[in-house]
């Protein structure tokens, strides 16, 4: 069913147009012996009530349950208007925006987004978006090395619970460039302020913290920050947008402000949808906007003095400056971007902090009713709408058994940070409700229990 | 046709040199160049007080569909840079050998493989200028 | 048509959506004060009803695949069925959390596997990963995996990827940014690599070249077989861009040119949306020696037949994650369905269909007086003209007919790309137009081409039908205007 109009009687007028006998002679200047009789390997096709029934019988594999797991992509309540408008064919099928006349609505969306976006981190200017949470925390890492004039290190000091997957990514796609990413010292879960007196700042060009971090707590991002700048290094603060409807903006941090804030976009609108399409989003000040990767639209006038929207500062992009350009990027998550800015328009301000502060209320009561269980502690208090919690005996097991009944629990951090022993990640937004918290606080209880008393049995 | 004025030195990579009242060069780029850049948008120049080696890239100029390098015709110092081209950088196209120049270099060696007006305008000519 | 005002001049003071956050804000108990922001951002205040008519009539301003044919050269604009959007968008897939445990995810993994498997087969290659985001990433990861595989032989020293002067910028740009050295080649009188470059380019210190094939000029590359055996003679490992396949889909595998790794846009030939820009998905697939070094995470297989995902612990070589999970997955499985209901056969003939209506647009537009960049070369799955003579003759050049054509209800094609044509068009009118309108285009060139020898200050003035003319770029470059800011006694 490959989606093609012609009858024959077309295919044959098109050929005799040509001049070619059939559509095999179309391929002749392939050498034949490239040339395959049929393709292996690929099922027959089928039909769109076939494969209707198959999708529908694979999604249903994921049963119903209550989900506790945050760790860098949240559920979120989603309106109903955001989809139904962000998939429309007009949206949905459009290319990127390059011939701006006819692309007025793409265009008018992404500036709406920049406005939103710059706001939202308190800084100066957005681009386009970019991939994800993890590739815009990369390329942040890249565009200040770039802005890094005054011949400091390749090297950028990086907070220890940023999210590390990122930090995973980010390796990645800096290995070819000799950039370093070092740790900062930390405790207790988070950035350890005091221990900054006792850097050399000269041998980093830039320092990079995000808020709240992995482990859902608070850095002390102002101490950071003020260190940082008055030491001359750059500061790029990666950031849970919806936090920031009631956190401090990286823009407004300590004296000065980060320079470039970063992060997923994922919870203004987006599907969790197995990890993705998400969308990372990127701010800066407006003297580091040459510096930023990624497409940025810009309003001007048209011939007849109208206002209008355009791809602007395309001299930085890959298409004119090829292999001097600032980033291969060469796309944005438009879709995506198009869903955030309608998911935006919709909450409000006063939307947005309504939402961050029941997802941060629901967090403090999903730790009062779990440390009210025997053999759990909170790790680090400071927290949004995540936190860390101790336990007496390993996580993957207790994570399985209540996987079995129904709740995915949060997730095992116990290895990736043995500084906490046993150690569940857990986070309550929005949409757990009072009784979500008490089901998995009894249920967690009544899993605990046996283990408890086995080694008091044992003891 | 584009403007050769008489009394300068031009490389071919269309950057021009004046000599000054204090030894310092002037250093700009082309009319024929910033005609075929199109209208500048940005022009990012080196730091005073950067050395710099003849034929090294130390500057770029920026329109909307193309990004140029801007190649050192001599070897130098960069003694000065002109700051009015951040706010305006279409002074290079409107005045490319007065209000538009870039910078002046206090040289280190003579200038060397240089053309004079009437060489470069033949140079021009060949390319199909 | 009238224009739209922002969404934030459309905001008063205390006007909700309600209904989509808490009716009443709670407490901040336990966030210490000096973490909190003091003022509100700057979002707009609205009705649903405001933003539901706002976004739908932005959206009307917009050319997509919907509404307007779409010649738009390398970007494969064809149809993106219904069903690839719906049967991916149903909650069982969009509900999924990444980390969620992997018995949970079965249904969705099962697509991916079998996608990496379909992958492996139009491409003949051994192994799959689905993780890039999109094209430049899976370019990104090749040529990460190019160097990983000369370093783990010990020859660090190949640093040099070659590049044909026609290729898309990405390639150059992702070479830079694997820390390699872009060498680039220029291309001979008939379209085809200059094979005397490529020899006198290849040495010790060539890491690969990175192709497109067909080229990005619209045409097959013929002398493929011997630029395979001179770059691996040399040393070096090629790289196929993928985003020309839907020209050869089911007729000519990547693995049998001499390729060693792919990168495929599923955006293009498996007709994921292009959204208007993005998300993409750039899979990447690689020959056997270079399997150890794919990006994860990677879908497998165990014996018991279910499916899991391999990382770093399962795969230490490889160049790591480029994600923070695993790649734009809602795009994978819309390339998914669509390749399931295409089948072995649909595919061929998206390229056979694909090929023919590229080469009837070009014989009827060669006809009525447009030249052919590489005249007597057959199209691929497009083509390029150069307008070079009427832009001479009458002044009008590339972009004027592309903004005549957006005037006349066309997407324009793809303008002044590859940079060596000179006033070039990039026709792509992909495989699923019907020949109505492949006729109507061909009319509106050529009608373009007659009012430019004619009147052609008219054409210069388009387009004159849509909400704005052109837009003053230099202006948008020089005073920097890239968000909205209140003017003092404008409601925030």
């Amino acid at each position: 069913m490959p989606f093609v109009p012609h009858t024959p009687d077309d295919v044959s007028a098109m050929l005799a147009t040509i001049g070619a006998s059939s559509i095999d002679e179309l391929f002749d200047e392939i050498p034949t012996g490239l040339l395959i009789d049929r393709l292996e390997g690929v099922p027959a096709g089928l039909g769109e009530q076939a494969i209707t029934r198959l999708m529908h019988a694979r999604a249903s594999r994921l049963p119903a349950r209550l989900c506790f797991l945050g760790a860098g992509a949240y559920e979120h309540h989603i309106p109903a208007a955001v989809w139904e408008l962000a998939t429309r064919g007009e949206f949905y099928s459009a290319y990127t925006p390059y011939q701006a006349e006819a692309s007025q609505g793409t265009l008018q969306v992404t500036w709406e987004y920049q406005s939103m976006m710059a706001s939202l981190t308190g800084l100066d200017v957005s681009n386009a978006s970019l991939y994800d949470g993890a590739t815009a925390f990369a390329e942040a890492c890249l565009m200040a090395v770039r802005a890094n004039r005054s011949g400091r290190p390749r090297r950028i000091l990086v907070s220890r619970y940023l999210h590390p997957a990122w930090l995973d990514v980010a390796r990645t796609i800096v290995a070819g460039q000799q950039i370093e990413l070092c740790e900062l010292p930390a405790r207790d879960g988070r950035s350890d302020a005091a221990a900054l007196a006792g850097i050399d700042a000269a041998g980093y060009c830039a320092l990079a913290v995000q808020q709240p971090n992995f482990l859902g707590a608070l850095e002390p991002v102002d101490e950071l920050a003020r260190w940082a700048r008055h030491q001359g290094l750059l500061v790029i603060g990666a950031c849970n947008p919806v936090a920031l409807a009631i956190l401090k903006p990286p823009g407004e941090w300590g004296d000065e402000g980060a320079d470039i804030a970063c992060g997923e976009g994922q919870p203004l609108g987006i599907p969790l949808s197995g990890g993705g399409p998400y969308f990372g989003y990127m701010t800066c000040r407006q003297s580091l906007v040459r510096q930023m990767p990624g497409r940025i639209v810009g309003r001007t006038l048209d011939r007849d003095g109208r206002p209008g929207f355009t791809l602007t500062l395309q001299a930085r992009e890959q298409h004119i400056r090829r292999s001097r350009s600032t980033s291969n990027i060469c796309t944005n998550q438009g879709l995506m971007v198009t869903a955030a800015t309608i998911y935006l328009s919709l909450l409000g301000a006063e939307g947005l902090r309504r939402v961050a502060l029941r997802c941060h209320a629901n967090t403090r009561r999903l730790v009062d009713a779990l440390t009210a269980l025997p053999g759990v502690s909170l790790l680090a208090d400071g927290f949004f709408h995540e936190v860390v919690f101790g336990l007496d005996q390993p996580v993957a097991p207790l994570l399985e058994k209540l996987a079995g009944r129904g709740i995915v629990g949060g997730l095992d951090v116990s290895a990736q940070f043995p500084e906490f022993g046993h150690a569940l990640l857990v986070c309550a937004t929005e949409t757990r409700t009072p009784e979500d918290i008490a089901l998995y606080a009894r249920t967690l209880g009544e899993l605990l229990a046996p283990s408890a008393e086995s080694r008091e049995h044992d003891a | 046709m584009s403007e050769i004025p008489e009394g300068l030195q031009y490389s071919r990579t269309h950057e021009w040199l004046r000599e000054e009242a204090d030894g310092s060069l002037s250093c700009g780029i082309t009319d024929h160049a910033q005609s075929a850049l199109g209208d500048l948008v940005f022009v990012e120049l080196p730091a005073p007080g950067r050395k710099v080696t003849a034929g090294e890239a130390f500057a770029t100029v920026e329109s909307t569909k193309a990004a140029s390098d801007v190649y050192a015709p001599v070897s130098g110092e960069v003694a000065a840079v002109n700051d009015a081209l951040e706010a305006d950088p279409g002074l290079v196209n409107s005045s490319p050998y007065g209000e538009g120049w870039l910078l002046r270099i206090k040289p280190a060696a003579p200038a060397a493989g240089l053309l004079d007006a009437a060489a470069y305008r033949a140079e021009l000519d060949s390319a199909g200028d | 048509m009238m224009p739209e005002p922002l969404i934030f001049e459309q905001s008063r003071p205390g006007r909700r959506s309600p209904g989509h956050a808490p009716a009443e804000a709670d407490e901040s108990r336990g966030l210490p004060e000096d973490a909190l922001r003091s003022s509100a951002p700057l979002l707009p205040e609205v009705s649903e009803l405001q933003v539901v008519r706002h976004f739908t009539r932005l959206s009307q301003k917009n050319f997509s695949i919907d509404t307007h044919f779409y010649p738009l050269g390398s970007c494969t604009m064809k149809y993106n069925p219904r069903a690839c959007n719906r049967l991916a968008m149903l909650p069982g897939f969009l509900g999924a959390h990444p980390l969620e445990p992997v018995d949970n995810l079965q249904g969705l993994l099962e697509c991916l596997w079998e996608l990496q498997e379909m992958l492996k087969a139009v491409t003949g290659m051994k192994a799959v990963s689905l993780t890039p985001m999109a094209g430049a990433q899976g370019e990104l990861a090749g040529v990460a995996m190019i160097r990983a595989w000369h370093l783990a032989r010990g020859d660090g020293e190949r640093r040099e990827i070659i590049v044909p002067d026609a290729a898309h910028g990405t390639n150059p740009a992702t070479a830079t940014m694997c820390g390699c050295d872009v060498v680039e080649i220029r291309t001979g009188r008939d379209g085809d690599v200059d094979l005397e470059a490529l020899r006198q380019a290849v040495g010790p210190r060539t890491a690969g070249i990175m192709l497109t094939n067909p080229s990005t000029l619209g045409v097959f590359e013929r002398q493929i077989t011997e630029i395979a055996a001179i770059v691996h003679e040399a040393g070096g490992l090629l790289y196929y861009d993928g985003a020309n396949l839907n020209a050869i889909l089911g007729r000519v595998l990547p693995a049998a040119m001499g390729f060693d790794v792919v990168h495929i846009n599923l955006h293009k030939t498996f007709s994921t949306p292009h959204g208007g820009g993005g998300p993409g998905a750039g899979i990447v697939a690689v020959g056997e020696h270079l399997e150890p070094f794919l990006p994860v995470p990677v879908v497998a297989r165990e014996e018991d037949g279910r499916f899991v995902l391999h990382g770093q612990a399962q795969r230490p070589n490889s160049i790591g994650q480029l994600s923070a999970f695993m790649g734009n997955t809602g795009i994978l499985l819309r390339a998914y369905v669509y390749m399931r209901m295409l089948g072995a056969e649909g595919m061929r003939r998206v390229a056979d269909h694909a090929t023919l209506n590229a080469n009837y647009l070009l014989a009827r537009l060669a006809a009525g007086g447009f030249r052919p960049a590489w005249p007597g070369r057959r199209a691929s799955h497009e083509f390029s003209l150069s307008l070079q003579d009427i832009a001479r003759e009458a002044g009008v050049n590339a972009m004027d007919f592309a903004k005549a054509l957006l005037d006349r209800g066309f997407h324009a094609p793809t303008t002044y790309f590859p940079l060596l044509v000179p006033e070039c068009l990039l026709i792509e009118p992909t495989e699923t137009e019907t020949l109505e309108t492949l006729d109507a285009f061909a009319d509106a060139l050529l009608a373009i081409r007659a009012e430019a020898l004619q009147d052609p200050a008219s054409v210069r003035n388009a387009p004159v039908t849509l909400p704005v003319s052109r837009l003053d770029d230099v202006r948008a470059a020089r005073q920097l205007d890239l968000r909205w800011q209140p003017l003092a006694g404008e409601p925030e």
